[in-house]
């Protein structure tokens, strides 16, 4: 399964979906839902939290929500 | 006829700035019923209308994840609030649209009159982005769109004559058909009416939005450097110490001319007024009290100024984002390096920059560890007792032993802070949903007139609030202070001038010993001769109880209250006499009293004990409740007893 995880800087996916969990409205809300498109943009050091970019603006996640969202590479 | 208007919109989309261009310094601040959330308003009066401008926190939706959100929610959830507006004013982030008409689309189904600000107008463009702004009317029938750009002050009037015309409408095309929040427990149903939501919209969007917004360039080449694994920690802790240093080195001018003030404010009614208990009641008690209040007012002003630049830059976030991963075994979160740091000036600025933490178990352990940090009221007492009872010797050639006791009481704190907070992470039971989904602003320079309002809005919540119980608190220790049981004191006093009588002594020197003699006796003198006993096996006597005691107002007034009990005039800007006076200081069986371990326990005691009654003030009030002061104060004291215990043994 790949998950936003294994997505490498300046790489995009789409989102196929997310995976249930206490957060998974907090994560629509801010636009983390299936078939949107998104791209790694920095990582902080030791890899966690990550940054993508999405609908024109940036959002920081930790390893552990990003693992909740799989994805397609593009 | 007065109109309440909501003021909505998502972080980082200028909201603020709106707020502070419509209302500009005609703001109150006051709390939601029931909530310890800020309620902001402001008050327009145009024509015949007036207009209560009220500030919500900023949301994403009307689905609340922290006590801040939650006010929205309760708000709107209920028609017949007080608060419920008459119209919202809904702020849109115009190059970032797609989220933002999320929550546009919430309000509008609740069928609330709305004006919607599409901010940042000037970005559009710079962009590359077209928006068809007819489309857009039509999409939303009824909605008001006017395009403003309110970090240039552009757009007020617009604004307010929208406010004027805008009017109920029977002619909504709702997303969602007579439309109703969705229980707040009930997380599938709020997840699946955004999905929703967000389906109309990518469905709408190509009508008025004819490209894609991208992040800029520019935001994106500054974070490959301020976000880097190893220039992005140098560059914090370089701003950190820059700024600690302007507001050590800076602060301490205008704190200087407070206390000299006040003293001479104290002075001046001490002569002039009738003499007698009111006299000694406004000069000794209250005017210091006010005094001791206002002179923290520079070092949170100035705090308070860098962090808002730092925050309107955007640089804030990514400081948040570089420390999450670090702060996160401690139970705490990047949100708190900041109240943290700022707790090194002083815990009350710190206490106070936890708001921006949502979790309310991660900033609950920041606020009940951040006055661990040692603070800068603590120098003065440090200082003391390092040149009391420290040698003065080289350590390997190159480091002073001072130096390295100094650096090591602050390491003590912030290592004691860290552990302390896994332990608090274990004890606490609330469920934490600690979550880091935070958007990374693009940056921007600092809107100045933000950064005053913020200023001077924390001075007046300080002044006011931690105000209250400083006065109060200085007054008890006046009290206290001042009698004692019966007329011992006068007897004493009395005594002690005769025997002084035939002395030697000069005026000035007979005064202090008979002021001195008058603190034994007093209330104050009594408890601290009470305390001996429990403070002994710290190596403590009576004298340095009172101090205890008289510390709990705040830390420094140990070095005044030392100089009172031991008859030494502290006006000498030296502390040298008081030292001296110090080493001389025997207990009954001839030994010195300020002895290493003496001094290394007293220091220690200083680390760990809350001494400082604004700190519990600020901590009664961020957490709504005596509960959490409480705890703290107890926890610290238990703390402060028993390793300055174990470091009295070590160094005996």
């Amino acid at each position: 399964m790949t998950t936003l995880l294994d997505l490498e800087i300046e790489k995009k996916a789409i989102i196929l979906e997310v995976l249930p969990s206490p957060l998974s409205a907090k994560m629509a809300e801010m636009g983390i839902i299936e078939g949107e498109e998104l791209s790694l943009t920095f990582k902080a050091p030791f890899g966690d939290p990550i940054a993508i970019e999405m609908n024109g603006s940036l959002l920081s996640l930790r390893k552990n929500e990003a693992s909740l969202v799989k994805i397609q590479l593009i | 006829m007065t109109l309440k208007i909501g003021l909505f919109g998502n972080p980082n989309t200028g909201k603020s700035s709106l707020f502070n261009m419509l209302t500009g310094l005609n703001q109150h601040v006051g709390n939601f019923p029931g909530v310890t959330v800020e309620k902001k308003y402001g008050v327009i009066k145009r024509s015949e209308k007036t207009f209560t401008i009220i500030d919500f926190p900023g949301i994403y939706s009307l689905y609340p994840t922290s006590q801040d959100e939650q006010v929205v929610y309760d708000v709107l959830k209920e028609p017949n609030h007080l608060d419920f507006p008459d119209m919202a004013c809904v702020v849109l982030d115009s190059s970032n649209l797609s989220r933002n008409l999320l929550l546009l689309t919430q309000l509008y189904d609740l069928k609330i009159p709305i004006v919607a600000i599409l901010n940042m107008w000037d970005l559009v463009e710079k962009r590359g982005l077209t928006i068809d702004l007819s489309n857009l009317e039509k999409t939303f029938p009824g909605v008001t769109f006017v395009q403003t750009n309110a970090r240039v002050g552009l757009g007020k009037e617009r604004i307010l004559e929208a406010f004027e015309k805008t009017v109920e409408t029977s002619n909504y095309s709702s997303v969602i058909e007579s439309f109703e929040l969705a229980k707040i427990e009930d997380k599938k149903s709020q997840e699946n009416e955004i999905k929703l939501r967000y389906g109309w919209i990518n469905e709408k969007l190509p009508h008025f939005l004819k490209s894609k917004p991208v992040v800029e360039e520019a935001t994106k080449k500054i974070d490959k450097i301020l976000t880097h694994a190893v220039f992005g920690y140098l560059i914090f802790l370089s701003i950190l110490f820059a700024v600690f240093q302007f507001i050590f080195s800076f602060a301490v001018i205008p704190m200087d001319f407070i206390d000299l003030k006040f003293s001479q404010l104290s002075e001046w009614v001490g002569t002039t007024m009738q003499s007698g208990l009111l006299n000694d009641l406004v000069s000794q008690g209250i005017i210091p009290g006010i005094g001791g209040v206002v002179v923290f007012i520079p070092q949170i002003a100035l705090l308070f100024f860098f962090l808002s630049i730092l925050e309107e830059t955007g640089y804030l976030a990514r400081v948040v984002f570089l420390m999450d991963r670090l702060m996160r075994p401690f139970g705490l979160n990047g949100k708190s390096v900041v109240p943290l740091m700022s707790s090194v000036a002083c815990a009350i600025p710190g206490v106070m920059a936890t708001r921006t933490i949502a979790d309310w178990k991660e900033r609950l352990i920041t606020i009940l560890v951040a006055p661990l940090m040692s603070c800068s009221a603590r120098i003065p007492v440090f200082t003391l007792l390092i040149s009391l009872t420290i040698p003065n010797e080289d350590v390997a050639g190159i480091f002073n032993l001072h130096g390295i006791v100094l650096m090591g009481l602050y390491l003590l704190g912030i290592v004691s802070a860290l552990l302390v907070a896994i332990i608090l992470n274990k004890l606490i039971k609330i469920k934490s949903s600690g979550y880091l989904l935070l958007e990374l602003p693009s940056y921007k320079s600092p809107r100045w007139k933000n950064v005053i309002i913020n200023v001077l809005e924390k001075v007046k919540i300080f002044s006011l609030d931690a105000g209250k119980v400083i006065l109060a608190i200085s007054i008890i220790l006046w009290a206290l202070a001042t009698f004692g049981p019966g007329n011992t004191m006068e007897t004493e006093a009395n005594k002690r001038e005769e025997s002084l009588a035939s002395s030697t002594l000069s005026e000035d020197e007979k005064e202090q010993q008979i002021a001195s003699v008058k603190l034994e006796h007093s209330y104050i003198g009594i408890m601290g001769k009470g305390l001996e006993p429990v403070i002994a096996p710290l190596g403590y006597d009576w004298k340095i109880g009172i101090s205890l005691i008289t510390s709990f107002a705040a830390r420094e007034v140990f070095v005044g209250s030392l100089a009172t009990i031991y008859a030494v005039h502290d006006e000498s800007e030296e502390n040298d006499r008081l030292i001296d006076r110090l080493k001389k200081e025997q207990k009954p069986d001839g030994t010195p009293v300020y002895t290493l371990a003496t001094g290394m326990s007293l220091m220690v005691f200083y680390v760990f004990a809350l001494q400082c009654m604004a700190t519990l003030a600020v901590v009664k009030r961020e957490t709504n409740s005596w509960k959490w002061p409480i705890i703290q104060i107890v926890f610290m004291g238990v703390l402060a007893y028993s390793a300055s215990f174990l470091t009295f043994i070590l160094f005996s």
